[in-house]
């Protein structure tokens, strides 16, 4: 410990945090590591190599993957538009795009499940010109993780946008570059870690969605069922080794994601020369 | 911001094309703007709109009644009461934090400061989960509660612990960031001409951190009024007891009473649009500070 600081209040402040970050945090979820420990190695592989589960796994993450890349290029348009031009009432869509922060995650899922399900406005829209459910459907998990999605992507992208030096356009531009060429060869390259850092932000947080999900997906076993309505109904079964089993996976699933998240936003910090 | 500005004109002969070259042509202009619009309406103005148009589709009256029905009031009490508790102690807590770990070097600095974000990263269901594995019935306190009497799952305390987990990171993660960048000398100034701790926190710190803080607390309450997957965990769904606004919505959604779980709805909407306004008028604080 080197703290030759004159600033007062080290030992307080530092206690006052461990203490408040192991009561609140760490103790409750170091409850499920030990739990787990309950479960023999068979019982663990026997749970979750289970049809169900593995089907689980596969619709979140699945759902949550094409999400995430859709509202990578939308959310990337988004900045862009956001950044580089100015239009009429674009304040108040620069402030809007934060609503799916904001918004509590039910009534996200109450709304988007009545707009898509097949009497809704749109989803009865779709239904006569494309023959297309949405609602209670692999899909309707999609519509809902994009909407969660779409901060996640904007608020990454936007500040290195804002950032970026016109000097590197201006170069290409009088070396003869056209804007196309400015685009791929100057501008994307530059852009596209803070755009994966968004989209694996929104991917992580999209596997693990619950509230705006579970209205619109249906919850058929094994077509449209996300792991964490799992957890939630392996525990009202009084199932407390499946639901621990599959939550403990989900989370060093979800620290995974974290500690790749951590990489690449430390090499945006690296490429934008802040490092 | 306006358009992309060019900090100097290029030099005149073959202007026209590099022009050409910073500048998207209008054509794309044009339609990336109609693209983002189009997607942020579908996706966020058509959602929002919905909920006043569903809330109010048997009319105000019906809408009213749905407000002033017991449970919902019993709901909005029990949200506020998680808010009241739990949002004071995580601004305490980011407070101390930030403080420690930008006021001071010490080993595990950083292991620490990613330890205050772990909440973000586990999925809301999990949150709950891991209270019921420690209070619940079949939990590892779960014998020693029963014995005393003390209910903490299906009751409002377990719904405060899977908040306050919940929004544990927001004021800390807004500080630390704002503090670090600050520096010391200002504070170290007032403690050189004598001034006690508090006194510089409350005279230096403070008046420097302010936007940031209430920025921090604002979004730690959207979060506290509106969890629903921690809270749904540990709730157990009681009428008129242990429902939150958000799981009120729920409840009436499932028991296909469609002005009542808009009712609920519009609430939280119209707090998620208040955040959002004073969530923008605390950015330009900021940027004009």
């Amino acid at each position: 410990m080197s703290h030759k600081s004159v600033m007062p209040g080290f030992r307080p402040t530092i206690g006052l945090t461990v203490l408040y970050l192991g009561l609140v945090v760490l103790i409750p979820l170091s409850t499920l590591v030990f739990e787990s420990f309950k479960l023999s190695w068979d019982d663990y592989v026997h749970i979750i190599t289970s049809k169900r589960v593995l089907s689980s796994f596969q619709v979140s993450f699945f759902a949550a993957l094409i999400a995430a890349a859709v509202a990578s290029v939308f959310g990337f348009i988004t900045a862009w538009v956001l950044v580089r031009y100015s239009f009429f009432g674009k304040n108040i869509f620069h402030a809007l795009i934060d609503l799916p922060f904001a918004l509590p995650t039910a009534v996200a899922g109450i709304v988007l499940a009545t707009i898509f399900q097949p009497s809704g406005f749109l989803g009865r829209l779709l239904n006569e010109f494309f023959g297309l459910q949405i609602a209670f459907k692999p899909i309707g998990i999609v519509i809902a993780l994009i909407f969660i999605s779409i901060p996640f992507v904007v608020r990454t992208v936007e500040p290195v946008l804002l950032e970026f030096e016109s000097a590197m356009e201006e170069a290409g531009a009088s070396l003869g570059a056209t804007r196309l060429q400015v685009f791929t060869k100057i501008i994307f390259p530059n852009i596209s870690p803070a755009l994966l850092t968004g989209f694996a932000l929104a991917f992580a947080r999209g596997v693990g969605e619950y509230g705006s999900v579970i209205f619109i997906a249906g919850n058929i076993p094994y077509v449209s069922e996300i792991v964490p309505l799992l957890i939630v109904i392996k525990l009202e079964q009084y199932d407390i080794q499946g639901a621990t089993a599959i939550a403990l996976t989900m989370l060093v699933i979800s620290f995974l994601l974290l500690l790749i998240i951590n990489l690449l936003q430390f090499w945006v910090r690296k490429r934008s020369g802040q490092l | 911001m306006n358009t992309h500005s060019i900090s100097h004109p290029p030099a005149k002969g073959h202007g026209a094309k590099q022009q050409q070259a910073l500048q998207d042509p209008n054509w794309v202009r044009w339609s990336l703007i109609a693209i983002a619009l189009g997607f942020i309406t579908l996706f966020i103005c058509l959602p929002l709109g919905l909920v006043i148009y569903q809330a109010l589709s048997k009319g105000i009256e019906a809408y009213w009644t749905a407000l002033t029905q017991a449970d919902t009031l019993a709901a909005i009490r029990l949200t506020l009461l998680v808010a009241i508790v739990t949002v004071p102690l995580n601004t305490l807590f980011g407070i101390t934090a930030a403080w420690a770990i930008t006021r001071f070097e010490f080993k595990g600095k950083s292991f620490l400061t990613t330890l205050i974000d772990l909440p973000f990263s586990v999925s809301p269901v999990i949150s709950g989960f891991i209270f019921v594995l420690l209070f619940g019935a079949e939990g590892w306190f779960g014998k020693l509660l029963a014995t005393y009497d003390i209910k903490i799952i299906f009751s409002a305390p377990g719904i405060i612990l899977a908040t306050l987990f919940v929004t544990f990171p927001f004021v800390a993660r807004q500080l630390i960031p704002l503090m670090q960048e600050m520096g010391h000398q200002e504070e170290e100034a007032a403690l050189s001409l004598g001034a006690s701790g508090w006194k510089t926190f409350y005279s230096v710190t403070l008046p420097n951190i302010k936007w940031a803080l209430l920025y921090g607390v604002l979004l730690c309450n959207a979060r506290a009024m509106g969890e629903f997957g921690a809270v749904s965990v540990v709730s157990g769904h009681i009428r008129g007891l242990t429902n939150t606004l958000p799981l009120n919505v729920e409840v009436n959604y499932n028991d296909y009473d469609v002005v009542g779980a808009f009712a609920s709805a519009s609430i939280l909407a119209g707090l998620a649009i208040v955040t959002l306004v004073l969530k923008t008028l605390l950015e330009w604080k900021q940027t004009s500070r």
